[in-house]
């Protein structure tokens, strides 16, 4: 696999800037692109990033209010009417609160719906366990026909975006709050359904998605001090998953996962129903492990509840302890 | 087309439907049989549809919202023309594109939307009217919704942003049989008042024989002219309606009869069908 060059990192103090612009910036542009783009709000409309497209093209923004059930099966009557509709509230709601509604009307009827996920992960903050999404990726790459795409920074949210407006069906974008580390630029490519080498290294694989990809290219330069060569992978699709990429990236021997979301059913768990069947090999997961998340400063819960780049540094030394 | 064939029609779509479930052993016949006449006359005369181009841009949309009631739908688009009556008898079989609750994947022509999980079919037609709304276009949206299906917290929510939209492209029906599952509404959970409820949320709201042809014709027509929002038609009706034993019983809700009482429920609606020729001749 071909590595992807990226631009030099300021590991003590990168750029940064938060996802869900990526978000917002690429659903205008699907608007300029393509005039059967149209948008909902739920009320959190800002906050989302829709109001960038909301201000562009009042005229196909559509506002629904709190009412996610309504918001995602009158999203799939104007996709089955030759629309492509994107709606977008935090990860909790857009992928709980109607769940049925994608698995039922989006998802069965493969209706031209993209599902913009926000305030992913533990980083939401202050907010809590009720704000911060860590299922999404569980308990959407189970249903048929949905894609999960879980970028790493503002520029492949953007990507991300742009790419789920031109291709038909239903897709799941996860994007956070917070500003994080960005990793790729707009030349960047971005190839879905792709595992991305970000890091050669023939020790140990750590497979991130989200912004743990940063702190994994952190982590593998850390290690590097210490003699450990860690190769580091952006696996942005989440689904489908990119099995032939897993299997190079299983070579090494031994994998680390690493995300802000649930170890149960999470990016790990669809990466070891591919590694335990093509190449069993040591795991380790990095996520949080069947809590809820609580307030905090995005910091200090990415520390409280393990998700930082030294706990991936400790799990790499762990399964590298079981690696043959 | 006349009210004399459509009625004609009805008897055909009732026979169907004992035939279906029964052949397929399973089904829900009651709820089939009390949204018979709204199908019948939206279908063959209130709405523009193309059976030889289902999808023809041009047509109006129907949204089976209570999708357990398809054994009506599917002898409906059958009979229309969509395809052909023999497949009728594959209900519910493994392969069949008349799956048990409505589901597009398998390419049934007319069929627009996979439905079955109650409350969300009027969000379905809300979006696709305010596509139509949106284009300008004059594509009207037809949604038929069971009384029981209304207990569903996102029935109201697309109630309220339909209105909100004041989509006069949506029509909304609900088929009240009075009878869910469990018994009679007014016991599993009351909903009434039914007809100020949609009215207190924005909807021209209409209340009909759902039984009678003329009266469910007249009230889509008074759907078609307001425009000022969203109409529902409260389609008062009788669960079972046509075989004797099966009217008024919510056990009929989803149980399909065996042989003997097809056989039984098939005579009678050919004794109904002729007294009711016999009066037309008069």
């Amino acid at each position: 696999m071909e590595k992807i060059n990226l631009g030099k990192i300021d590991f003590e103090n990168p750029q940064m800037a938060s996802t869900r612009e990526g978000f917002g910036k690429g659903l205008v542009k699907a608007g300029e692109e393509n005039p059967n783009v149209v948008a909902f709000g739920a009320d959190i409309t800002s906050s989302t990033k829709v109001s960038l497209f909301r201000d562009r093209f009042p005229e196909r923004f559509f506002s629904l209010g709190i009412a996610e059930q309504n918001l995602a099966a009158t999203a799939c009557g104007m996709a089955l009417a030759g629309k492509i509709a994107f709606f977008s509230t935090y990860g909790v709601f857009a992928s709980g609160r109607c769940w049925d509604q994608i698995r039922t009307s989006i998802c069965y009827n493969n209706a031209n719906v993209k599902i913009g996920g926000a305030h992913g992960g533990v980083s939401v903050g202050p907010d809590g366990a009720t704000h911060q999404a860590l299922e999404e990726i569980a308990v959407m790459r189970c249903i048929p026909n949905m894609r999960v795409i879980v970028p790493c920074d503002v520029h492949e949210t953007m990507k991300a975006t742009l790419w789920a407006a031109k291709d038909y069906g239903p897709v799941y974008i996860r994007f956070g709050r917070e500003p994080v580390p960005v990793i790729v630029d707009e030349n960047t490519p971005f190839e879905f359904g792709k595992i991305a080498l970000f890091r050669e290294g023939k020790d140990v694989s750590i497979i991130a998605c989200g912004p743990m990809v940063y702190d994994s290219l952190k982590a593998a330069e850390i290690l590097s001090k210490d003699g450990i060569d860690a190769a580091v992978y952006n696996l942005h699709t989440v689904k489908p998953i990119d099995e032939q990429g897993i299997l190079e990236a299983s070579k090494t021997g031994a994998i680390v996962t690493a995300e802000e979301h649930q170890i149960m059913g999470g990016m790990g768990s669809a990466v070891a129903e591919v590694v335990v069947r093509k190449n069993p090999v040591p795991m380790e997961f990095v996520g949080i492990y069947d809590r809820f998340g609580e307030s905090g400063e995005p910091r200090e819960l990415m520390r409280e509840f393990n998700v930082t780049y030294s706990d991936i540094i400790e799990a790499v030394k762990k399964v590298l302890s079981r690696k043959k | 087309m006349e009210i004399r064939e459509l009625e004609k029609l009805t008897w055909t779509v009732r026979k169907d439907i004992i035939r279906m479930i029964t052949e397929a052993g399973s089904g829900h016949p009651g709820g089939s049989l009390s949204s018979v006449e709204i199908m019948t006359a939206l279908y063959f005369s209130v709405m523009k549809v193309d059976p030889k181009n289902p999808k023809w841009d041009g047509r109006d949309y129907f949204i089976l919202s209570k999708g357990h009631v398809c054994p009506t739908l599917y002898s409906v688009l059958a009979r229309r023309g969509f395809f052909d009556p023999e497949e009728l008898m594959t209900l519910r079989k493994l392969g069949s594109r008349l799956q048990g609750h409505p589901g597009v994947n398998k390419g049934l022509p007319g069929l627009e939307a996979s439905t079955g999980s109650l409350g969300q079919g009027l969000s379905i037609a809300s979006g696709v009217a305010l596509a139509m709304k949106l284009d300008g276009k004059p594509n009207r949206v037809y949604c038929l919704m069971g009384d029981g299906e209304l207990d569903e917290g996102n029935i109201w929510e697309a109630a309220m942003s339909s209105a909100h939209y004041r989509l006069f492209n949506l029509c909304g029906i609900v088929d009240h049989n009075g009878l869910q599952i469990d018994g009679e509404l007014k016991n599993v959970l009351d909903i009434a008042p039914l007809l100020n409820k949609w009215k207190a949320f924005g909807w021209n709201a209409i209340e009909v024989d759902g039984h009678s042809i003329e009266e469910v014709l007249d009230a889509f027509l008074q759907a078609e002219k307001y425009k000022s929002g969203p109409t529902v038609i409260i389609a008062k009706t009788v669960k079972g309606k046509g075989v004797s034993f099966m009217e008024n019983v919510a056990g009929w809700h989803g149980v399909a009869p065996k042989k003997d009482e097809a056989e039984k429920a098939l005579k009678e609606l050919e004794e109904r069908e002729k007294a009711w020729e016999e009066k037309w001749k008069k």
